[in-house]
């Protein structure tokens, strides 16, 4: 594998995981338990947008094949997807709306945190915006999972149940392949083995405050989701996201 | 508060208002003001607050649907802004000593109405560009006025409103006059839109002037500035050119423009289906008020964490 493939592979992989999570967050509009929430949620859907726009246009600069972030976005199917499995996850309730941008916000956190010092500067530049959006959504989910935790019997229930169905999802955050590899060996990427510590300990500190307990490993984890192997959760999404594009081949929006 | 002062009293205050208000002098929280300016502008700003978060819904329908991550992107913006209007206008309506919760629960209750527009359906991605061109394009006009209004938090709130919804017009045009250039397909979403959308916007700005009963005490204190009828010609004669400069056909046979009035004649608005709309026999206005509904007691356990997690750890 070159490093233009490698690094291809990975911008678009950052760029999925932005836009599939920025999805879910967007079905929220206007149904959020109160208006803040909705604000809140939105906030943290543009951001997602954005991080997205960002790296499908870098991956297409990348590629060299003039396809443009919408290409990207709109013409691929489900196993041309290579985001993790736990971002395309429905949002259920509240709890595990929050939930799941806890545990992945984590990583997000992490790996954007090491690709600020990335050799390839785009990735870097596009790491650092993406850091200081990141903060934020970790710091409001990782409240509401306190919150929702250490609350009533029902939320405590609820945000339980969340995180013991998310957990499936979370061995998967770490995988990586051959693109992964190339770039890190070129200094471009960063090992997402040597963050899981910290990851764990972000996830105690708030898990301890919310009184909730850490699920054990020993339950199905998924796998799988950047060789396109997906939950049957993505397919649906893409299908209303990609709906306009694919219906109307000729036209520009 | 008015049961503390005698007959007499509040006849000389109320003159004392009115002098004051004739004299433009704005009117803030802690100042006396008639119990009847007090529920009029209640009425209002609840009303208000409850259509930009009524209003989420329509554009909400096709957000995950949005034809380019731009589009995604601006959409999301545009009712993000519109949340925080809903936000800004009820903190503002709280001043008058209602809270939010209680214009809540009148709202989902049946007893606070929002703006009939919001009772029709989004049916294709062009309504994205009606709504934010037309009926923000409406709005903005009844909001620059509302902008000088004689309560002083409602007047504030509009100023700054006012200036997003200027954004939200635009993007709203530039969604029409992009689908106008694009295929013949594309131009006739733009035009099953503008059909569908045009009389219900010209219905934004209520019935006529003669059947406006809330109007003459509304006008004498300066919470109304102009009349139905003026404000509507005046979206109609702003709006007409712009339709025309994209190819967009009006759907109303006796528009024309009259070179003595200098504006636009139309023809008579269906009075029936407004009403029809008012009433709660809109097409949507069952699924509008089952959404903000649901949305609300979807939420409750998720409040009640919060106040119970509150209140334990002293916040
Ligand atoms: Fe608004
Ligand atoms: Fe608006």
């Amino acid at each position: 594998m070159t490093q233009q493939e490698a690094l291809f592979n990975y911008s678009l992989r950052l760029g999925d995981n932005a836009l599939v999570l920025a999805q879910r967050l967007c079905e929220w509009c206007g149904h959020g338990p109160v208006l803040e929430e909705d604000i809140a949620m939105s906030n943290m859907g543009l951001d997602l947008i954005g991080q997205s726009r960002g790296f499908y246009s870098y991956a297409a600069l990348v590629e060299g094949k003039d396809r443009t972030e919408d290409d990207l976005a709109f013409l691929r199917n489900e196993r041309e997807f290579f985001n993790r499995c736990m971002v395309e996850q429905p949002n259920y309730d509240f709890a595990a709306t929050m939930m799941r941008s806890f545990l992945y916000g984590c990583l997000s956190y992490l790996q954007f945190r090491a690709l600020t010092k990335s050799t390839d500067n785009t990735i870097a530049g596009l790491a650092e915006k993406s850091l200081k959006e990141v903060t934020y959504h970790v710091r409001h989910s990782s409240d509401w999972v306190i919150r929702l935790g250490d609350g009533t019997d029902e939320s405590h229930q609820k945000a339980q149940t969340a995180l013991d169905e998310l957990w499936h999802f979370t061995n998967e955050l770490f995988e990586m392949d051959e693109s992964d590899e190339v770039l890190i060996k070129a200094g471009i990427a960063c090992d997402l083995a040597a963050l899981r510590n910290e990851w764990n300990a972000m996830i105690d500190e708030v898990l301890l405050k919310a009184t909730l307990i850490k699920p054990s490993e020993s339950g199905y984890q998924s796998k799988g989701g950047m060789k396109g192997m997906h939950t049957e959760h993505l397919g649906h999404l893409l299908s209303e996201m990609q709906f306009l594009p694919r219906a109307y081949p000729d036209a520009k929006w | 508060m008015e049961n503390q002062l005698t007959a007499e009293e509040i006849t000389k205050r109320e003159m004392e208002f009115d002098a004051k208000i004739a004299k433009g002098i704005v009117v803030e929280p802690k100042d006396w003001m008639p119990d009847r300016y007090r529920k009029q502008l209640l009425r209002m700003m609840s009303q208000h607050a409850h259509s930009e978060v009524v209003g989420m819904l329509p554009e909400g329908n096709w957000l995950t649907r949005a034809p380019s991550l731009m589009r995604k992107a601006v959409l999301l913006a545009k009712i993000q802004d519109e949340a925080g209007h809903g936000l800004y206008i009820y903190s503002a309506a709280e001043t008058l000593g209602t809270d939010r919760a209680e214009m809540i629960d009148q709202l989902l209750s049946g007893h606070a109405k929002y703006s009939s527009i919001f009772n029709y359906p989004t049916l294709n991605w062009a309504d994205m560009g009606a709504i934010g061109w037309l009926v923000d394009g409406a709005a903005i006009v009844n909001q620059t006025v509302l902008a000088k209004c004689s309560y002083g938090p409602y007047s504030r709130a509009m100023v700054r409103i006012c200036k997003e919804e200027n954004f939200h017009n635009k993007q709203g045009y530039q969604i029409m006059a992009y689908l106008m250039k694009g295929t013949k397909e594309q131009q006739e979403m733009a035009q099953d839109a503008m059909n569908r959308f045009w009389w219900p916007s010209l219905m934004m700005f209520g019935p006529h002037d003669t059947n406006s009963p809330n109007s003459g005490d509304l006008m004498k204190w300066k919470v109304k500035l102009q009349t139905n009828d003026d404000l509507r010609q005046r979206f109609i004669d702003r709006t007409v050119p712009q339709a025309e400069a994209i190819g967009l056909k009006i759907p109303d046979p006796d528009l024309k423009w009259n070179p003595q009035t200098r504006h636009y004649d139309f023809g008579e608005i269906n009075w029936e289906e407004f009403n029809n709309v008012i009433k709660g026999n809109g097409p949507c206005n069952r699924l509008r008020m089952k959404q903000r509904r649901d949305a609300h007691e979807n939420g409750a356990w998720v409040r009640s964490a919060a106040l119970a997690y509150a209140e334990k750890h002293g916040k």
